[in-house]
């Protein structure tokens, strides 16, 4: 079967031939140039962590329900689950007409989205289970500006993204330093090797990593809202069948002591 | 002496009240002497014996599973992802009956795979068990169909075009296999109408299919009697009461052995469903987590792990006709076993190093073209496969001569066993 | 008995065997219905319909003096009557053609368990099934309806069987139902807005 590759690798080079002024790097700079790989970071979130969980769904309320749905989360169930109290519930409750009990939805239609972006911001609801925690980690962590884009950004991790960079207040806006992978040869191979702080956000970037940490371990646990309880039970049905099977053995030795 | 059997000993013993009363009218005990105590199982059974049990225990743990998720679960192209989605969220345990079903799914192949692997390793398909052999290889067919169409009601991404690549592969059956295709799907591409109907065929058909076949497998396992490692027939040494010598009643000997058995399986089982039921997306693979998109294929697609041996051929093959054709070829290769086999003794352990060896080499094989199949379709990983699948097929192929030629051990008179 | 079981009963502990199998037998039936269990209860009301059932708000600023509405909670009619001054009046005429004037025996929240039944006395909330088979009585407000004989003092009839219960939802005598028609929790958010499914006193509003 025919399968469509799309390396990292081969991202970054076409961000960098569409791309825009770069600097001539020096023959000594290009014998350390190396291309940025994010896809190995690791979000390292604690889904048993429940103020994360709390900070996190007060970010999603804050900065993202307004494109992006959660359509299989219900409001009330957020709200037990993460021990969040009905009065906090109540400012999560952005839409008019929205009771506790439905699901949270986005103020923004399908349409709309596509016509204002070129493609409707996708549900978030399983989001952690389609890509991993660490895809959305490594992709809200690596916008870049890019002038070249209709948004001024552009994604490491996704690159052409249609998505603006709705966190910059936060983080500010990092600028991407290039080098070329192939100096000293003919051509160019031009490669994104570092992001480094542009315009400043109101958050450190070890307060912004921490954002959105917290922000994706929330969409880990809205992606299955019962893992929590899932994990916890299993050790005692580990137990329980340890106790059940060493019971078993002691019997079946018993018995098979007859056969000779 | 302690016997399990007294009662088949002394028919006379005198029932009483209820118990006399009920076994007059169903032949309960009668059953239980002569199915389970009076039959006399090989008293060498080892680790592979219990994957028999085992995949019962499993057909039985899906049946409860499915018709729990068939409660909520609503087939069709607009409502099936949703539910399943509401039954993992809304419904109370609607998570644990739904992984219990997924991760069935996958441990079902595990358990038949070490089952099949005991036949070919000891002999258990050869004469006169050869029809005890191909009813087990309908049974897996009829798992494979069972899976496959399983795996597509969830209606997540790699559902619909896992969906589109097996019943594309129909088409290429020549004359019929356009035609054929679109009788399948009832629709110009993979649709509700193809939903519904795999949603019909997997939740009656085949488990009538395979209920029925488990019987007709135990029926003539109970015919023939168990073989065993040595691959010798234990009904060759009877004692005065016309028993096996070597056999032992299979209550109450290989019942609590079992049950020690599903107690170690239950261990992995749960393991799984409570700490990894995706089992890092190869019992619930992530395109799945997106609802089905005829717009977008997933970037890498691959069947369920259980599927990719057979996977890796197709593309191993330069040509689509070719390769269905093999594919085809590797599953239905397993039926001639028992004539392929021309072998003095049944059991590897009697056999010479180069059954071994082939053996070796047609596990690795297929291991490795399992592994091959989740893999993209690179240079490295084709050349691989196609070497794998060579060795795969020269298996079955030359059996016929290397179990003819190869220097076999004596066998013994009776069974060997260290208690 | 097969020869290659050797153990003669002296040799054999049974007080062991019979203590194993117990043990194995009773944690395998715990197992057993420790697995049964997440079945069972996977027939609970989903937290769907749970959602659906949450408490339902009513604007009773529409509602007119003798009118009546309906709502729906829980899959269960509500009738809601604003009950004028002349129809409260009534109420207490005819407690000797009833069958349980005080409602004794019917099932009410206990802050309704009085005269009017009802927490303001215009305001009277029902579930809007017949005690008697679950059909839905009619209103019939009018004193002296044709059909319902001169002595009707208003009330409610049940087309199936014939059941009359007064405004107050109280069963007549002669009727098949014996018990009054029920009425769902239900507090006063403000003078107009009615929540149903939800008592005064509870706090945990929605959160289900």
């Amino acid at each position: 079967m025919m399968r469509s590759k799309f390396s990292p690798l081969a991202a970054l080079m076409l961000i960098a031939i569409v791309g825009i002024n770069f600097a001539e790097a020096s023959t000594e700079a290009a014998a350390q140039c190396r291309g940025l790989d994010v896809k190995h970071q690791q979000v390292n979130n604690d889904i048993g962590n429940t103020a994360s969980l709390q900070r996190g769904a007060r970010n999603f309320m804050s900065y993202c329900v307004t494109c992006h749905s959660l359509k299989y989360n219900r409001y009330s169930r957020i709200a037990k689950d993460l021990g969040i109290p009905d009065a906090e519930l109540d400012k999560f409750l952005v839409l008019p007409n929205v009771k506790k009990t439905d699901y949270v939805t986005a103020p923004l239609s399908a349409s709309d989205g596509e016509a204002w972006f070129g493609k409707a911001p996708p549900d978030l609801s399983l989001i952690a289970r389609s890509r991993g925690p660490d895809y959305v980690y490594q992709y809200l962590t690596s916008f870049y500006a890019d002038a070249g884009s209709v948004t001024g950004v552009n994604n490491l991790v996704l690159p052409g993204t249609a998505m603006p960079h709705v966190l910059s207040s936060l983080q500010g806006v990092p600028d991407a330093l290039r080098c070329n992978l192939a100096a000293g040869q003919p051509g160019a191979t031009i490669v994104i090797s570092e992001l480094v702080p542009g315009v400043v956000g109101q958050l450190d970037s070890e307060q912004y990593i921490g954002f959105v940490r917290d922000t994706v371990n929330f969409l880990d646990y809205a992606g299955e809202p019962t893992k929590a309880l899932r994990t916890s039970l299993g050790v005692w049905v580990i137990l329980f069948l340890l106790v059940f099977t060493g019971f078993a053995y002691l019997l079946k030795q018993e018995y098979w002591r007859d056969v000779k | 002496m302690t016997m399990a059997n007294e009662n088949k000993d002394n028919p006379t013993i005198e029932k009483k009240g209820f118990n006399a009363w009920l076994n007059k009218r169903l032949p309960i005990d009668e059953f239980v002497n002569s199915q389970l105590i009076g039959y006399f199982a090989p008293k060498n059974f080892n680790f592979w014996y219990f994957f028999g049990a085992l995949a019962l225990l499993v057909f039985v743990i899906q049946i409860l599973s499915g018709i729990f998720l068939t409660m909520n679960y609503k087939p069709g192209e607009l409502t099936a992802f949703d539910s399943v989605e509401y039954i993992m969220r809304e419904i109370e345990w609607g998570w644990l009956i739904r992984y219990m079903h997924s991760t069935g799914a996958s441990f079902f192949f595990i358990v038949i795979y070490m089952h099949m692997f005991r036949a070919l390793m000891y002999g258990s398909y050869r004469g006169p068990r050869e029809l005890l052999w191909i009813i087990g290889m309908l049974l897996y067919l009829g798992l494979m169909a069972e899976a496959f169409m399983g795996y597509v009601l969830p209606w997540g991404n790699m559902s619909y075009w896992g969906a589109q690549v097996i019943v594309n592969l129909f088409g290429t059956i020549p004359v019929i296999g356009g035609g054929l295709v679109e009788w399948i799907r009832g629709d110009y591409g993979i649709a509700d109408a193809t939903l519904n109907r795999f949603f019909a065929l997997h939740v009656i058909a085949v488990p009538f299919a395979l209920a029925f076949l488990i019987l007709l497998h135990i029926v003539a396992l109970r015919q023939t009697g168990s073989n065993n490692p040595d691959g010798i027939e234990i009904k060759a040494n009877l004692n005065n009461r016309g028993n096996p010598l070597d056999g032992i009643p299979f209550h109450p000997y290989y019942t609590v052995k079992d049950l020690f058995g599903v107690g170690i399986f239950l261990l992995f089982f749960c393991g799984v469903i409570f700490f990894v039921p995706t089992f890092g997306g190869l019992f619930l693979e992530k395109p799945n987590f997106e609802p089905a998109n005829p717009l977008s294929t997933p970037e890498h697609i691959a069947p369920v792990w259980y599927f990719t041996p057979f996977y890796a051929m197709l593309r191993a093959v330069p040509d689509q006709q070719m390769g269905a054709l093999l594919m085809t070829l590797a599953i239905v290769a397993f039926f001639f076993l028992p004539w392929l086999d021309r072998s003095p003794v049944k059991s590897m352990r009697y056999k010479g190093w180069i059954s071994r060896t082939f053996l070796g080499f047609f596990v690795v094989s297929f291991i490795a073209l399992g592994y091959f199949g989740m893999m993209p379709a690179d240079g490295l990983y084709v050349i691989l496969a196609r070497i794998f699948t060579t060795l795969y097929f020269a298996y079955f192929i030359l059996m016929p001569w290397y179990t003819r030629v190869e220097k076999t051990k004596p066998l013994p008179e009776r069974v060997s066993y260290d208690a | 008995m097969s020869d290659n079981l050797y153990n003669s009963a002296e040799e054999v502990d049974n007080d062991r065997r019979k203590f194993l199998t117990t043990a194995t037998a009773a944690t395998g039936a715990v197992g057993v219905v420790f697995t049964l269990t997440p079945f069972i209860a996977s027939w609970k009301p989903s937290e769907r319909a749970r959602a659906m059932g949450a408490p339902v708000e009513i604007d009773l600023s529409k509602l007119e003096p003798g009118q009546m509405m309906t709502a729906t909670w829980r899959k269960q009619p509500i009738y809601i009557v604003r009950r004028t001054p002349e129809l409260l009046a009534g109420l207490a005429k005819h407690d000797a053609e009833l069958k349980d004037p005080k409602s004794e025996k019917s099932d009410q929240p206990d802050y309704t368990r009085n005269a009017m039944r009802a927490i303001k006395p215009e305001v009277l909330v029902l579930i809007g099934t017949c005690t008697h088979l679950g059909c839905l009585p009619k209103q019939h407000f009018e004193p002296g309806e044709a059909q319902l004989g001169a002595d009707w003092p208003g009330g409610f009839f049940c087309p199936c069987h014939g059941s009359r219960f007064d405004l107050a939802g109280r069963v007549f005598n002669g009727s098949p139902a014996s018990v009054n028609l029920g009425i769902p929790p239900h507090s006063f958010a403000s003078d107009t807005k009615l929540i149903i499914g939800l008592d005064a006193a509870s706090t945990t509003q929605g959160v289900v």
